[in-house]
């Protein structure tokens, strides 16, 4: 294997503003990094955090993830946190060499990034010391090798990076299932054997929970301690109402939740390898395929990332065209997260089949935009692929300034009032605001919490900055209101849809000569948009080469999933069907 | 307030879809029934009420020029020869890798032509992204409307070689108007431009 290239620039020079605090405060333990943000030492990196937090103010924890630096022969453990009030991030970094791998866990100072510890454990192999519960949670007990490791190679591997060379000019076609699992190519050692690998996920889960101890003869027995009436009760991968394959496991008492735990992975594919090996252009119609109901808005923003690192921007008339796609797909998931939270609540399929049949006139406009209903790969660097006509236009503005507030309010009519539906989702799964920050949960659940946190006004991208518009906000964090703040969303995708329709001038749609192999400067970038979900982050980290060194996805279903035992906690069974719900999750982005 | 009164609400609701799909029946009642074709518009618009479902296969959504599927090769039935000339943007652009192509060598100088010896393209690993046909530099690769692809076999069937893959121009034309005529354009300009270059060197 040829090792990558690493060229990393110096380390800033001059720390400014909160980092400036910062460094004021720990002195040497933290050092400027490159690119961005600064390296805190791991023994004060607690400390750092709480301080950061407390003092400096950035209570939101977004985003934490790993890079491999194979070269320099450690890894990085890379923070995003953000201010409540809006504002950029304060990027701090964690480096631990590649054979000690370990880093203390900031779960103790923020809750939301349990999951991601555990996916940087799972994927990457860094231990977080302190973590409660650090189990693998994409892969199974028992998988041999972190795949995110430059130096783990997947099964059916050919090259490092695509473009590969058997396919021209001497290509002769052969068969993926023709490369047999078993062949040369897979890293496993010669001795292991995966019908003979013991999976343990299942006997560290029940232990977790307090279910089952392990007796010195090796067995699993129920401990004498816990001889109490409960009961552990598996919902999923195979049930109707996870939305897909995924699987939770609740321990009752009586009927009554005391712990839930989600075990998710049954979809994983290992997206972000994949992309790794992928070149730029190439992963677009791979982040069709992360949240499939909201596309346009997962092109939006890996393009907006990708973008940061180029240093474009796209001309006015294709700024507009991704808002209006982007604003067109909150609307499409909103009704269709609301059709299948009736759904859930035993409402079958009436109200989800009236939401979306205006799903399928937005999908029209889309289809004949991109040339595809879900799948879209609409955007590009610095533009959009396909224009659209002055009858598209007109089309979307009947829909807009007719069809969809008739039926926005025709769901509202349908559904807001109504008693049963009030009382099933008063009151139940409720997350307090600062739970909800703590745990870092995005989008429609934050803000149905009371913290009218968007990224559209936060931290504005694109052109949102030049709309008129509110940012939602609900107060009793409970299903009813996360249904609740949905439709108000919609009223305001809608007030953006009008603005951006009148207003979207004539031109070009395209910065620069379309290329298929970008060459994109070395640099680290987060590029983070507000996704129906919550917040999507993309973080890239480019070695100067046609491929991503890095390429992370912040993937809000994922990370909405921290807080569900929270939400659960003191709830009946029968109601965690309608709180997972509430959350709006799709299994796509929560596996990737 | 009375229980139950948005209950009631609510299936004011249903019942109004209820009669608008019978509203519907009557509209169409003496213009051949629902599912005539000149009604799919109509009834897929953006001012559709009633019934919303399309009976497929006997009805068939109409197709945008933009849509994509699996790719195909153009044929120049003008020039009576393949239009790709094997230089393999298309299969280093493809994002699954799924296109195999061998290009072309002279019989007699060893050296390459611009022709494809072998094309394939693996249509169970194809995402149809539509990446080959927008960075193909000759308009040579193309993507079909044609979706029906289903097949009683995984392997073969689905493994698109040459003969499978090439489609005529005037396939080409008649489901991409404006692409086609785009490409018309562009070639009336080159001779347009070839004309006045050769004209500017004879005088």
């Amino acid at each position: 294997m040829t090792a990558p290239t690493k060229t990393k620039a110096a380390p800033l020079a001059e720390l400014k503003g909160d980092l400036a605090v910062l460094k004021e405060k720990f002195g040497d333990a933290v050092q400027p990094a490159e690119y961005e943000g600064v390296v805190i030492a791991n023994d004060v990196l607690l400390e750092a955090a709480r301080f950061i937090r407390d003092e400096l103010g950035y209570r939101y924890l977004s985003s934490v993830t790993a890079v491999d630096y194979i070269q320099e022969g450690y890894f990085e453990v890379v923070y995003h946190a953000y201010r409540l009030e809006g504002g950029g991030p304060l990027v701090f970094k964690a480096r631990t060499p590649r054979d000690v791998a370990t880093v203390p866990s900031l779960v103790s100072v923020w809750p939301g990034a349990d999951f991601q510890e555990r996916e940087a454990w799972d994927l990457m192999g860094i231990r977080f010391a302190g973590h409660p519960n650090l189990k693998r949670i994409l892969l199974w007990e028992g998988f041999y090798g972190h795949p995110l490791r430059k130096d783990w190679k997947e099964p059916y591997y050919e090259e490092e990076h695509k473009p590969f060379s058997s396919r021209w000019p001497s290509g002769h076609h052969i068969r993926a299932e023709d490369r047999v699992f078993w062949h040369d190519n897979v890293q496993y050692p010669l001795d292991w054997d995966p019908d003979q690998a013991e999976d343990t996920s299942d006997e560290l889960l029940y232990i977790g929970m307090g279910q089952f101890a392990r007796a010195e003869t090796g067995e699993l027995v129920e401990p004498r301690s816990l001889r109490t009436e409960r009961l552990v009760v598996n919902m999923g991968p195979q049930h109707p109402s996870t939305h897909g394959v995924f699987r939770m496991v609740v321990t009752l008492d009586g009927e009554t939740i005391v712990r839930l735990e989600p075990v998710m992975g049954y979809l994983h594919r290992n997206h972000e390898k994949i992309g790794e090996r992928n070149m730029y252009l190439q992963n677009m119609p791979y982040t069709d395929r992360l949240d499939y109901i909201c596309s346009m808005s997962n092109n939006l923003g890996y393009a907006i990332a990708v973008e940061k690192l180029l240093g474009i921007r796209p001309p006015e008339r294709a700024e507009y065209l991704r808002v209006i796609m982007a604003e067109f797909t909150r609307i499409v998931n909103h009704l269709w997260a609301i059709g299948f939270l009736l759904n859930d609540l035993g409402a079958f399929f009436t109200p989800a089949l009236y939401a979306i049949e205006e799903r399928e006139l937005i999908l029209d406009l889309f289809e004949e935009a991109s040339g595809s209903r879900m799948m879209c790969n609409y955007m590009r660097f610095g533009g959009v692929a396909h224009d659209v006509s002055d009858d598209w236009i007109a089309r979307a503005k009947e829909l807009v300034y007719n069809r969809l507030p008739r039926a926005i309010e025709e769901l509202d009519r349908y559904l807001t009032h109504n008693e049963l539906i009030k009382a099933r989702c008063q009151g139940v799964g409720v997350l307090p605001p600062d739970l909800a920050v703590a745990y870092s949960t995005a989008g429609p659940v934050l803000r149905a919490s009371g913290i009218p946190y968007d990224v559209r006004r936060a931290e504005p991208y694109s052109i949102y900055d030049r709309f008129d518009f509110d940012v939602a906000v609900r107060y009793n964090g409970d299903v009813y209101d996360r249904y609740l703040i949905r439709i108000d969303e919609m009223w305001q995708s809608l007030r953006i849809l009008r603005q951006a329709l009148d207003q979207i001038p004539k031109g070009e749609i395209q910065a620069g000569k379309k290329q298929y192999m970008i060459r994109v400067p070395a640099g680290q970038a987060y590029g983070r948009v507000e996704n129906p979900k919550g917040e999507l982050g993309f973080y890239i980290v480019s070695d100067g080469s046609p491929n991503p060194y890095r390429y992370h996805i912040r993937a809000p279903s994922f990370i909405n999933l921290t807080a569900l035992n929270e939400m659960c906690k003191g709830h009946k069974v029968a109601d965690v069907v309608v709180i997972l719900g509430s959350i709006d999750i799709v299994l796509g982005e929560v596996d990737r | 307030m009375i229980y139950g009164l948005g209950i009631l609400k609510g299936l004011g609701v249903t019942l109004k879809h209820f009669i608008y799909s019978y509203i519907e029946d009557v509209r169409y009642l003496f213009e051949g029934g629902r599912y005539q074709p000149q009604h799919l518009p109509a009834r897929q618009g953006p001012r559709a009420r009633g019934v919303f479902t399309v009976q497929y296969p006997k009805e068939k959504l109409p197709l945008p020029e933009n849509f994509r599927y699996i790719p195909f090769l153009v044929y120049d039935t003008q020039e009576n020869k393949i239009k790709c000339t094997s230089c393999g943007i298309c299969a280093k652009v493809c994002p699954p890798q799924c296109i195999w192509i061998v290009r072309g060598t002279d019989p007699q100088t060893g050296r390459p032509k611009p022709e494809p010896e072998a094309f394939y393209i693996d249509a169970t690993i194809c995402m149809s992204c539509g990446f080959c046909a927008e960075f193909c530099p000759f308009d040579a690769i193309k993507m079909d409307h044609d979706y029906e692809l289903a097949s009683y076999e995984r392997y073969e069937s689905l493994l698109f070689d040459l003969p499978r893959l090439l489609k005529p121009d005037t396939y080409h034309a008649q489901i991409h108007p404006s692409d086609w005529a785009r490409e018309l354009a562009e070639k009336e300009a080159e001779k347009a431009k070839k004309g006045e270059k050769a004209a500017a060197r004879s005088a």
